[in-house]
C-alpha cells in the first residue's frame, strides 16, 4: 500500500455503493476494447447455436430468435479495464430461453461462448441461468452498434464485461472447465466484479 | 523464440500481486505526454506488447487505477510508460500535472498475453498516437535480440511532436506518417497502401494499437492489402482517463 503524494482523485463517485472495488464511473463513455478485427455481421447472416452438452442442440437463425419471447436488462457494466458504466439499457433475450429449448443435460456445469471472432470465454453454467444472461440486440433501444458487439452479443452483466462475449454465435455447454481465450492470457475462469476476480490467481 | 536474456517465453505471464514503483525519470513531452520511469520494487517478467496497472492511492485510501502498455525492454532495470494526458483525466491528469521523481505508486503486471510480440513471427505492425508504446517495447527488445528484420512499424501521428518517441521510430527505420504535417519529403496525410505493401511482404503477423477510429481504419487497410483477419491482433483503446 504505497500513498502517491499529491493525489487526491478527481471524479469521486456520486453513489460508490453502485461501483465494485477498483472501478470508476465512466459517466455517458462507452469505451470499446477488443483483441481482433472488428467482423461485418449482417443480422440475416446470424446465427446462435446451443450444442456440446444438451439434450437438443439448436441453431437459431436471427429470425427465428426474435420469435422467441424478448428481455430486457437495465442496471450496471463493469469492465476488467475499470470502467463502469450505470444504468445501461440492453435489449434481447434471455439465455434461458434457448436452454428451455436445448435442454442441458445432467453432467452440464459451465458454458464456452464462442464469437464469429473466434473469441471464446468460459463461465459457470449457473451464472448464465437464472434471468442473469442475455443474448442482447439492442442498446438503449437501437440496434447494438457492431463495435460494441452487433448484430448480437452475450451480455453477463454481473460478471467483468469480457465474459460478454462480442459477436456471440455458439454457446457450447461442457462438464469441466476450461479457459476461453482472455482466461488463457491471465485473467480469471469467473471474473466477479465485487469480488474483484481480474486475474487468474485472484480469489 | 526465447532468449537467455530478459526472460522471454511465449507462455502468457499471469499477473503478479501488486508491488510498489517510485518514479525515477518524470519527463513532460509536449502538452500532452508524459513518460515515467519507474524502479519496481518487486519486478515482474514480461513480453514487449504487455501492459500493466497503475493505482494512485490517495491519503485516505480512495484509489483510482489505469491501464498503461509498457514501453520498456523486458531487460531495462527500470519500467517505461508513456501516458497521454486526457482531458478531465483523473490518473493521467495527476501524473501530467503532479507526478515528479520519487513519487510512489501501486503497479500491477504484467496484464495481456495476446497482444505480444517476441520475435516468434514475421511482424508488420500499425499504430497510431499512443498506440506506439507497446510496439516500441517490441523495437527495443528486437534491436538487443537481433529481430530487428522480423518486425516492422508504421507509426501515425498528428504532428512529430505529439507521436511518442517519433524520433526513436525514425531512427530504427520505422515508416511514420505524419497527417497534419510534413515530415521531410512526406506531404502530411494518411499511410498510403503504396507505402504499406513493402512493410507487408513476407509479414506472418500484424498488430494494430491505437484509438477505436484508428483500429478500424487500420484493420480495414491491412486487409485490402491481403493480410488475412485471422492474422491481426488488435489492441484498441478509448479515453479512459
Amino acid at each position: 500500500m504505497a500513498v502517491t503524494r499529491g493525489f487526491t482523485g478527481k471524479r469521486r463517485p456520486e453513489r460508490p455503493e453502485r461501483l465494485p472495488p477498483g472501478q470508476y464511473d465512466t459517466g455517458r463513455d462507452w469505451p470499446t476494447l477488443t483483441a481482433e478485427a472488428t467482423p461485418d455481421i449482417a443480422p440475416e447472416d446470424w446465427t446462435i447455436t446451443v450444442d456440446g452438452l444438451v439434450e437438443r442442440p439448436h441453431t437459431w437463425s436471427w429470425r427465428e430468435a426474435h420469435a422467441l419471447p424478448g428481455s430486457t436488462y437495465f442496471g450496471d457494466i463493469h469492465c476488467v479495464t475499470s470502467w463502469s458504466k450505470l444504468d445501461t439499457t440492453f435489449g434481447g433475450l434471455a439465455v434461458d430461453e434457448l436452454l428451455a429449448i436445448a435442454r442441458p443435460r445432467a453432467e452440464a456445469a459451465y458454458v464456452m461462448a464462442h464469437s464469429s471472432t473466434g473469441y471464446t470465454t468460459n463461465l459457470p453454467l449457473a451464472d448464465v441461468t437464472g434471468g442473469k444472461a442475455w443474448l442482447a440486440w439492442e442498446y438503449d433501444g437501437r440496434p447494438l452498434p457492431v463495435d460494441h458487439g452487433g448484430p448480437v452479443r452475450l451480455l453477463v452483466p454481473h460478471l467483468y464485461f469480457w465474459k460478454s462475449a462480442k459477436w456471440v454465435s455458439r454457446l457450447e455447454l461442457m462438464a469441466e472447465d476450461r479457459p476461453g481465450f482472455w482466461e488463457q492470457n491471465g485473467y480469471h475462469d469467473r471474473g466477479d466484479p465485487w469480488l474483484e476476480q481480474r486475474y487468474q490467481g485472484d480469489p | 523464440m526465447s532468449t537467455a536474456e530478459g526472460a522471454i517465453t511465449d507462455e502468457a505471464f499471469a499477473p503478479h500481486p501488486w508491488t510498489t514503483a517510485s518514479a525515477v525519470d518524470v519527463d513532460r513531452i509536449g502538452d500532452r505526454l508524459v513518460r515515467l520511469r519507474l524502479d519496481v520494487a518487486e519486478p515482474f517478467a514480461f513480453s514487449p506488447g504487455q501492459h500493466c496497472v497503475l493505482r494512485l492511492r490517495a491519503e485516505d485510501g480512495y484509489t483510482a487505477q489505469r491501464s498503461y502498455s509498457i514501453a520498456s525492454d523486458p531487460a531495462d532495470p527500470l519500467l517505461e510508460l508513456m501516458v497521454e494526458c486526457l482531458p478531465g483525466g483523473e490518473v493521467s491528469g495527476h501524473l501530467h500535472d503532479e507526478a515528479r521523481a520519487g513519487d510512489e505508486f501501486e503497479l500491477r503486471g504484467p496484464i495481456g498475453g495476446w497482444f505480444t510480440w517476441t520475435g516468434d513471427a514475421r511482424a508488420v505492425c500499425l499504430v497510431g498516437g499512443t498506440g506506439v508504446v507497446p510496439i516500441v517495447s517490441m523495437l527495443r527488445y528486437a534491436a538487443r535480440v537481433g529481430a530487428s528484420e522480423r518486425i516492422r512499424v508504421c507509426a501515425v501521428g498528428r504532428t512529430r511532436i505529439e507521436l511518442p518517441y517519433a524520433d526513436e521510430l525514425i531512427a530504427a527505420g520505422a515508416l511514420v506518417a505524419l497527417t497534419r504535417e510534413n515530415l521531410d519529403e512526406r506531404v502530411a496525410a494518411p499511410p498510403y497502401p503504396s507505402e504499406l505493401e513493402p512493410l507487408l511482404a513476407g509479414a506472418e503477423r500484424a498488430y494494430v494499437c491505437g484509438s477505436v477510429g484508428f483500429a478500424s481504419f487500420a484493420v480495414r487497410l491491412l486487409g485490402e492489402l491481403g493480410m488475412p483477419t485471422g492474422s491481426i491482433r488488435v489492441e484498441q483503446f478509448g479515453a479512459t482517463g
